[in-house]
């Protein structure tokens, strides 16, 4: 029997829920606000909320200095490729722990997110003088391969995961009517996990959108994304809050659009199978 | 979408990276990593007039200071050949030069007066007396301090000032009520924060890294002292969380009107009394202070344009660097922004001229300059080269620990004799493991 809800409870629920969620994106209001301010009021002590004099003026020196379209356009193809890339891969291999697996494919499951415990710095110089050789150097495929290999792992896990919630006997019935495997993974398993490949796909592109080690290790001028534009913002001797938040609302204001009209899909795709 | 769609929509992103990727390739150009800061972005502003005047162009990378240090060291000891410039300080200069990982800059034109560069700035841009980076601007350290609460606290800035008149003079000025702090100085962890002034500092009182075997010093008196002196005037006089403050901290704090005195780089002057400060008109400079031991605590340092031996493009990326820091791009930046912000620190004639005599901090930038020695640092003899750092590779990771133990003894988590002490494992130990000791 459901449990009634009193109308205190819930307003408590909501309260705190908001609370949390205000408290979670604060940072990023703040520096959206703080790009609006003046460098003399971003620093101001005790700090300005709302009554300053807003201004446009960070976005105009930040679109003056940088080739913004040329940052974004990179962020879209690195993230975008390796995400596709990285699906292309994860489904048949999780196709096949989720339905044919061996005695090992725990191990194996384990052993792949481990890798992703090993600290990027301690294969920095191996990748790099591997990426001289091969050409790769400042190149987007590069990125490409390295932030799908990195994300792999956890797409893996995530289809894994929501392949499993699928019974085995709809894709029996489909070899039974003739499928082949190919047809089998298209037609039949693809459609069933949408939601969950969905949520895999986004989750994967925000993690390749915002990942700063290698992007800013492996790049100079021509594949530099969004993460580039950033930290060419940062200064330890100088004071350039202002236009820093300037440059991260516009790194941050595609994929917070993105996540903003795609949370359902989220939300259901990382929840897929939580309940039964 | 299908698979089938899926495929042909990632061939044809392919096909757009390729293409444009061929496209950059067969451009003319040089590409230059360097530092955010003001003078750096001006520069850039000013490239288009290189370029005409050249035909060469100018594709630059910009990073913040860590990851740039990152960036480019990768880069260098692996021959990437990504850049054909490299931004780099004093630490790496000489060390780089004496691996031949840059172009000796032996050659550059007499136009170019490479005689003009001030002595300091060569002598710690240089290896065996190969020049290997010209500087672009450079710096030492001194106190900025407001003349309006100097006066209001009865007491008058000596031009040359002892530690232990600052520290009465912070006494003095300290007002809680007001949120009036007598001194802010850096106690961030990190070799190039804190790290780099309390070496400076320590200079000041006798200590050094290493004696003549790379035996470490944390274990002497003059440590102890440097350490106790630096955390008792910063508890009494400081501002609150101290030990996490770094260079924009304590610049925040200044243009507010919330320290009497700081300590710090001199490029920190046109800041400080730039159109950003609340203070810009009642602000003073002298000298670092001394100890009466014969060395001040003011350091050195310069960011400068350097070629790594691995790039296909020696004369264009010259002929870059003798535009960015010959004379003519000084009197350019002056002749549309004003002397005040023309790069400071790296030439004798700019300090010879009378336009930039007039600016209020010019002169007290070069004595602080002149006043540094980076072959002759410490009171006691020492086989490094460096006032806030020792020129060896080994440096930045060993400073860096030891500067994240002393932040935690400015922090209160352990006594000063505990950070000395661990400090002095740290040394010994990183000193022995690269085979010095």
């Amino acid at each position: 029997m459901a449990r009634s809800v009193t109308p205190r409870r819930k307003l408590l629920n909501t309260t705190v829920a908001w609370a949390i969620g205000l408290l979670i994106f604060f940072p990023i209001l703040w520096t959206i606000l703080t790009s609006f301010k003046s460098e003399a009021e971003a620093i101001a002590a005790p700090p300005i909320f709302l009554g300053f004099d807003w201004t446009l003026e960070n976005y105009r020196i930040v679109m003056e200095r940088s080739d913004y379209g040329r940052f974004l356009w990179n962020s879209i193809i690195i993230a975008g490729l390796s995400t596709i890339l990285g699906c292309i891969i994860a489904v048949p291999a999780a196709w096949s722990m989720a339905f044919v697996p061996s005695k090992r494919t725990k191990d194996i499951l384990l052993w792949m997110l481990s890798t992703k415990m090993l600290p990027a710095v301690g294969v920095l110089y191996p990748i790099y003088l591997l990426f001289i050789k091969m050409g790769l150097l400042d190149s987007r495929a590069g990125l490409v391969v390295v932030l799908m290999l990195i994300n792999l792992p956890i797409i893996v896990w995530m289809l894994y995961t929501y392949f499993k919630e699928i019974p085995g006997e709809i894709l029996e019935a489909a070899r039974m009517d003739g499928a082949t495997l190919r047809q089998e993974l298209i037609y039949v398993l693809t459609p069933m996990a949408i939601p969950g490949i969905a949520s895999t796909l986004l989750l994967n592109f925000i993690l390749a959108w915002n990942e700063a080690f290698w992007t800013l290790n492996l790049t100079a001028v021509n594949a530099a994304p969004l993460t580039a534009f950033i930290a060419s913002y940062s200064s330890p001797e100088g004071l350039f809050f202002a236009k820093l938040s300037a440059a991260s609302t516009m790194a941050i204001a595609p994929i917070l659009i993105l996540g903003w009209f795609s949370q359902k899909q989220l939300v259901r795709g990382l929840t897929f199978g939580a309940v039964k | 979408m299908s698979l089938k769609s899926t495929l042909r929509a990632a061939t044809a992103l392919s096909l757009i990276t390729a293409g444009s990727a061929f496209a950059d390739a067969h451009s003319a150009t040089i590409t230059i990593a360097t530092v955010n800061n003001g003078d750096m972005i001006r520069m850039q502003g000013y490239t288009d007039q290189f370029t005409e005047a050249t035909g060469i162009a100018v594709e630059w990378v910009t990073l913040e200071e860590n990851v740039l240090r990152q960036r480019v060291t990768t880069d260098i000891t692996t021959n990437g050949g990504q850049f054909d410039i490299m931004t780099i300080g004093m630490y790496e200069t000489p060390i780089w030069g004496a691996n031949d990982w840059l172009v000796p800059l032996d050659d550059l034109s007499a136009e170019y007066d490479a005689g003009d560069i001030l002595p300091a700035m060569a002598g710690g841009l240089s290896h065996d007396g190969t020049l290997y980076a010209a500087p672009f601007y450079g710096e030492s350290s001194m106190i900025m301090y407001r003349t309006d609460l100097m006066e209001a606290a009865g007491l008058e800035m000596p031009a040359a000032p002892s530690w232990s008149f600052i520290a009465k003079a912070a006494r003095e000025m300290t007002d809680r009520d007001n949120d009036i702090n007598g001194i802010c100085l850096r106690g961030k962890a990190g070799w190039g924060e804190g790290g780099a002034f309390i070496t400076a500092m320590s200079n000041s009182f006798g200590a050094r890294w290493f004696d003549e075997d790379w035996n470490a010093q944390f274990d002497t008196r003059e440590w102890s002292d440097t350490l106790n002196f630096y955390k008792n005037m910063m508890d009494d006089s400081g501002p609150s969380g101290f030990a996490t403050n770094g260079f924009n901290e304590n610049l925040s704090l200044f243009n507010q009107g919330k320290c009497g005195m700081w300590i710090d780089a001199t490029v920190a002057a046109s800041f400080v009394t730039g159109a950003d400060s609340t203070v810009a008109d009642s602000v003073g400079f002298a000298l670092a202070p001394d100890n009466g031991l014969g060395k001040r605590s003011n350091w050195l340092w310069a960011w400068a344009l350097a070629i790594p031996a691995g790039t296909q493009q020696v004369d264009e990326a010259k002929q870059f660097i003798e535009w960015a820091t010959g004379t003519g791009y000084i009197e350019q930046v002056a002749a549309n922004e004003g002397w005040a912000n023309v790069p400071p620190g790296a030439r004798t004639s700019l300090y010879e001229n009378p336009n930039y005599q007039a600016v209020p901090f010019a002169q007290m930038t070069l004595d602080s300059i002149l006043s540094a020695d980076p072959t002759d640092s410490t009171v006691d003899p020492s086989p490094y080269v460096g006032i806030q750092f020792a020129a060896i590779p080994e440096f930045a990771g060993i400073a860096t620990e030891v500067s994240q133990e002393f932040s935690a003894a400015y922090a209160g988590q352990q006594s000063i004799e505990e950070a000395l002490e661990k400090a002095q494992a740290i040394t010994n130990e990183a000193m022995e493991a690269a085979g010095y000791r």
